[in-house]
Formats: C-alpha cells, sequence, structure tokens
C-alpha cells in the first residue's frame, strides 16, 4: 500500500516550501474558508443525527433543537420494525448486492487491464477506445426500458440477480486497471516471467497482481460506495418488500411524510456503513481519486 | 481473491508448467499459441460480454422500443418516428427538458467556481492536510437518497431550519416545493453540496502537476496572487476542466433522484411537475404510464441533449482555457 504515490505526493511540497517563499502561506481568509467549508460539509450529517435521536415533537420545535437528544436507539428500532420499509432486508441486501458486484468488477477489470496494458493484441486499441466512449454513454436511462423487459421476461423482477448483472458492466474499472497496471508493472517484468516460461494466467497470479494490488483496493472502495448509494435501478426493478436499503428509506420517505425522526434514522443507518468505510480507507480514497485525476 | 477461478472463461487457457521446456509436439505449439494468442481476448472477454448485453443490446434496442406504440391494455403497434414527433409537440416533455436545463445551469456555475476556489485553498500550506480533505470529501460518500432526505427537511415550509433562519431576519416563510425557482434553487444545493468537494480535490490534484516555478516567475515579475490564479493556475486546468465539466454534464442531465425524493419519492416532480426532470419523465412514461415506447424515445432525446451539451460544453472550455 505505501507504494501507492498519494503520500508521497503529499509530503513532497511541504519539504519544497520549507525553504520556499511565502506565495503557499495559507492567510486567514483562507483558514476561514476551509472551516466554513467543513462546518458545511459535516453539517448535513450531524443535523441527520440530531433528528434521529429526537421525538418527532421536538423535530418540529421553533426554533429547532441543535444538539442530540435521547431517543436514538428507540428511533432505529422503529425503523427496523416497520412493516412498510423492510429495512433489515434492504441493509442485508445491498450488503449482498454492493459486495458481489465489488468483488466482480475488481475481477474483471483487473483481468482486462492486464490485457490491454501489458499484453499484445489484434484491435486491442480500438476496444479499449469503445471503452471510453460508453463511459460517456447514460446507461441507466439509455438502457432501462429494455433491460426492464427482458428482467421481465426472465422473471427476475425483485430477485437481486436483476439488480447485481447490469452493475457489472464497469467502463471506468477497466480504464482505471489498464492504467493502474502500466505504472505499476514494467513492462520487462512480464517479459522476464514470459522467459521463464510462465504462462499467461501465471503472469497475471504470480507478476501482475501482487503489482497492482492498491490500484484493486481503489477500485473496490469506490465501486461499493457506488452500488451501495445507487437509486434508480433498484428502484425500478426491486420490489418494495424486497428493497436495497436506499428503496427501503425512500420507502419510509414516501409513506410517513411527517414522521421525520423515523426518516431520519432510517437514513442515519443507512449512511453508516460508508462513513464507517470512508473513515477507516479515507487515505486510499482520496489518493486514488487524485492519482486518476492527474491521469484522465 | 481465490474466487479468480470461477470468474470466467479465462481459466480456460491452460497452464503449460514450466518443466515442459524444451519438450517439442504439436500439442505444445498449439498450447502456447492459446496462451498468447488467445489468452488477451480470453482475459478481457468477460468485460465484454456484459458490454454486449447490457451495454449494446438495451442501447439498440431501446431505439427499437421507440418506434413502438405500447398502451396499458398490451397492445402493440408500429408507430415509426410517431413518438418522435408527440414528444416534440408534448409541453410536459419541454417542461421537463426545461427543468432539467435550469437545474443543470443554477447547480453547475456556482459549484465550478466554488471548487476552484476550494482546490486553491487546500493547495496552501495548511495544517491537518489529510482530515481537512476527507472532511471536504465527507459529502461524496453520503448518498443521494440521504442528502435529499435532510435537504428536504431543512427546506420544509413550516419547521424546516432554512425558513426558521430566514424568519429571524424578518424574511417570510418560502415554499420552497410549490414554486418552479425556489425548488430549482433547493434542488441545486443538494446538488452543489454532494458534488463541490469531489471537483475541488479532482482540481487540488492538477494543481499540484502545475510546476512551482511558474508562481515564483510570475511573483517576482509582480503578478499579484489574484493575476496568478486567473493568469496561470485557470488556464494550466483545462484539461482537467473538460473532465469535470463533461462529468457535471451528464451527471446534471440525468438527474434524478435529489428532485424524486424532494416530493416524496413521486417521480412526477412537484404538483405541476415544476421540477421534473426528463430522467424523472421517463420513469414516469415507462413504469407509471406503461407506455414504453415514449419513454424510450425520450431516453434517446435526452442522449442527444447530453451529447449537445456535452459538445457546447467542451468548446466553451476551450476557448475560455485558450485565450490569454
Amino acid at each position: 500500500m505505501t507504494t501507492l504515490s498519494a503520500p508521497a505526493e503529499t509530503r513532497r511540497p511541504r519539504a519544497k516550501w520549507a525553504g520556499g517563499s511565502d506565495l503557499w502561506k495559507a492567510t486567514p481568509l483562507t483558514r476561514i474558508a476551509l472551516i466554513v467549508t467543513i462546518v458545511i460539509s459535516a453539517f448535513p450529517l450531524y443535523w441527520m443525527v440530531v433528528i434521529a435521536s429526537r421525538s418527532n415533537r421536538e423535530a418540529t420545535d421553533i426554533p429547532p433543537p441543535f444538539l442530540p437528544g435521547g431517543n436514538l436507539g428507540q428511533n432505529i428500532q422503529r425503523v427496523l420494525t416497520n412493516e412498510d420499509a423492510h429495512y433489515l432486508a434492504g441493509l442485508t441486501n445491498s450488503v449482498i448486492i454492493a459486495s458481489t458486484v465489488t468483488i466482480s468488477v475488481v475481477l474483471i477489470s483487473t483481468f482486462a487491464g492486464f490485457a490491454f496494458a501489458r499484453l499484445r493484441f489484434k484491435g486491442g486499441r480500438i476496444l479499449l477506445l469503445l471503452v471510453l466512449v460508453t463511459m460517456m454513454v447514460p446507461l441507466q436511462q439509455m438502457g432501462m426500458v429494455p433491460l426492464y423487459r427482458m428482467m421481465v421476461s426472465l422473471e427476475w423482477i425483485g430477485t437481486l440477480k436483476a439488480v447485481i448483472l447490469p452493475y457489472l458492466l464497469n467502463g471506468f474499472g477497466v480504464f482505471l486497471m489498464t492504467q493502474y497496471t502500466e505504472q505499476a508493472v514494467p513492462n520487462e517484468l512480464v517479459e522476464a516471467a514470459r522467459v521463464d516460461g510462465a504462462s499467461t494466467l501465471r503472469i497475471w497470479w504470480n507478476v501482475i497482481l501482487p503489482a497492482v494490488r492498491p490500484g484493486m483496493a481503489v477500485l473496490g472502495i469506490n465501486t461499493f460506495m457506488l452500488t451501495w448509494n445507487d437509486f434508480l435501478w433498484p428502484l425500478i426493478v426491486l420490489t418494495p418488500d424486497n428493497p436495497t436499503v436506499q428503496v427501503a428509506v425512500n420507502s419510509l420517505n414516501a409513506k410517513y411524510g411527517t414522521d421525520y425522526v423515523l426518516i431520519f434514522s432510517g437514513t442515519a443507518l443507512s449512511v453508516l456503513p460508508l462513513i464507517i468505510v470512508f473513515v477507516v480507507f479515507g487515505r486510499q480514497i482520496i489518493g486514488g481519486l487524485m492519482e486518476g485525476a492527474v491521469k484522465a | 481473491m481465490s474466487l479468480h477461478v470461477d470468474s470466467g472463461p479465462s481459466t480456460r487457457a491452460p497452464v503449460p508448467p514450466s518443466r515442459r521446456h524444451g519438450r517439442p509436439g504439436t500439442g505444445r505449439t498449439f498450447l502456447s499459441w492459446l496462451d498468447l494468442k488467445a489468452a488477451p481476448y480470453l482475459l478481457i472477454s468477460p468485460y465484454y460480454l456484459l458490454f454486449l448485453l447490457f451495454g449494446i443490446f438495451p442501447l439498440g434496442f431501446t431505439l427499437w422500443y421507440s418506434l413502438y406504440d405500447y398502451d396499458l391494455a398490451g397492445t402493440v403497434k408500429w408507430t415509426g418516428l410517431g413518438n418522435y414527433s408527440a414528444l416534440l409537440a408534448d409541453s410536459a416533455f419541454w417542461n421537463a427538458v426545461v427543468n432539467t436545463l435550469g437545474m443543470f445551469v443554477i447547480a453547475t456555475v456556482p459549484q465550478i467556481l466554488l471548487a476552484l476556489l476550494l482546490a486553491n485553498a487546500l493547495n496552501k500550506r495548511i495544517r491537518g492536510r489529510l482530515f481537512v480533505r476527507l472532511g471536504v470529501l465527507l459529502p461524496l460518500v453520503t448518498s443521494v437518497v440521504a442528502v435529499a432526505v435532510v435537504f428536504t427537511q431543512l427546506y420544509g415550509r413550516d419547521w424546516g431550519l432554512f425558513n426558521w433562519i430566514l424568519g429571524s431576519v424578518g424574511i417570510d416563510p418560502v415554499d420552497w416545493k410549490a414554486e418552479r425557482l425556489p425548488s430549482w434553487l433547493a434542488i441545486s444545493t443538494m446538488i452543489d453540496w454532494r458534488w463541490t468537494g469531489y471537483n475541488a480535490i479532482i482540481f487540488l490534484a492538477a494543481m499540484q502537476t502545475i510546476p512551482k516555478d511558474l508562481y515564483e516567475a510570475a511573483a517576482i515579475d509582480g503578478a499579484s496572487r489574484r493575476r496568478q490564479f486567473w493568469q496561470i493556475t485557470i488556464p494550466m486546468l483545462r484539461p482537467t476542466m473538460i473532465f469535470v465539466v463533461l462529468n457535471s454534464t451528464i451527471g446534471g442531465l440525468t438527474l434524478f433522484a435529489e428532485p424524486t425524493t424532494f416530493y416524496g419519492g413521486n417521480v412526477h416532480g412537484g404538483s405541476n411537475s415544476q421540477f421534473q426532470t426528463v430522467s424523472m419523465f421517463i420513469v414516469e412514461q415507462g413504469f407509471r404510464e406503461f407506455d414504453y415506447g415514449y419513454a424510450a424515445g425520450a431516453a434517446w432525446l435526452l442522449f442527444i441533449m447530453i451529447l449537445i451539451g456535452s459538445l457546447i460544453n467542451f468548446l466553451l472550455i476551450r476557448r475560455i482555457g485558450g485565450k490569454k
């Protein structure tokens, strides 16, 4: 993980600045702007907890409450036992969907990235270009109708595979892993392994995999977050009694319009897993994002 | 990771062990041919199989569906370009187009400017760098539905925090959902809250690749910081700017979850559809009215809109960045 250039990148300028001019000094205005930004970034999440831990009477107080109350456990209990939302099923489904999609996308992308970056074959460049072009197409909107009809005729409506399968198509993953493999695996290494008589699959397992693991981690975290948060497609192909967590929150929102504490508790619970992922892998997420941005 | 064995045809590529060295024979040539020539295709085949099934096939069939007329009773008849001419004459469709474009502009312009300024601030020497960056990126982790739920409550007419703040400075409460412009503003803030930090981090990454000497030289020449920002930073960011703007164009024109959640999970987009987007229109036509042909036609028109929007923005950015 230390080979990821993000930490190095963040450290290098510091040394330079130490001897450099005052150009990069943060003015008080900069500091204030950053503090305000962080407050604004965090406030809606904080607000989620405030309302989720209150009662409905307090939530509609004027002026509104600004500190968390003591009803969080009881409100979460109400969410989990709510008969319309099927919240626990939603949580379980989201975990299954996001994990399956993440593992598959990472593997598919690592295979394809290896081929595009380090193997020579006819049509490779054009096929890679095709991936890039289709990243521009809003497939969710464009493919909604035929995909839905397809799921109907397969009798997959309401099942998790109807959600999972279309998500496995991820051009960004192929693009990212191609970039990453090019950077992390020197061509000579592949050639040397080839001379030693290693097969393509063995090279993938022994040479490529160990080197691109950080890239796989970044792609995996990314895919997990996107899949967990997606709303439109599950809303269309799943039924409310077997939802994803986003669809469950939507059911709460649609049926209990003014029961704010119930809706907010469900929402807070749906965000929690990702916040944990974010706190644990924050450095990698930012590193991967910044590295990808420069290459795009 | 041991799952790799069952994840596709690549397992069919045999593994010639190295002890086979120097043992000639037709079997070996075939195997090594398979390994060298076929392996790349086997490795990319899982992706392209999915691409065919869930990319090409739906795109083509959307076009096909858009040429047919479906109704609630389930009868299907050929209509040629009938859906398209009906859509272009449908005020509900145009309403959705105007809403989508309106919210796109209101959300994107301030978002990109703010992201640039924020990136510039993040590029300074600051303490707790990682913490600050994580803080800025926090909204991205929050699901769109969650963002929309919280903001919808904050924008509540009677008990919302924003109206309370307005009231405390003597401004009458605003019924954010009822009118077109307030609803657009409310939805735009949801989009900006979630994406500004992300774009700032992308800009920051690009800013860090700009050679520091450029600034030092400009400073010696007496250029002010503001001037350095506009004359060095912005032009150097052009490629990244194109990426960010195209990304925002696709995201903005396919807007769905925020306005849907804002109206309690209903795709009608307000009592008079005052914030119904094209994506919501497609879902309403296809999955509430079951007019698949009409929905498919609208999807193609949306795609054309995105292509035109991307092209305009691309040319715009190229000109802005190109002027020195």
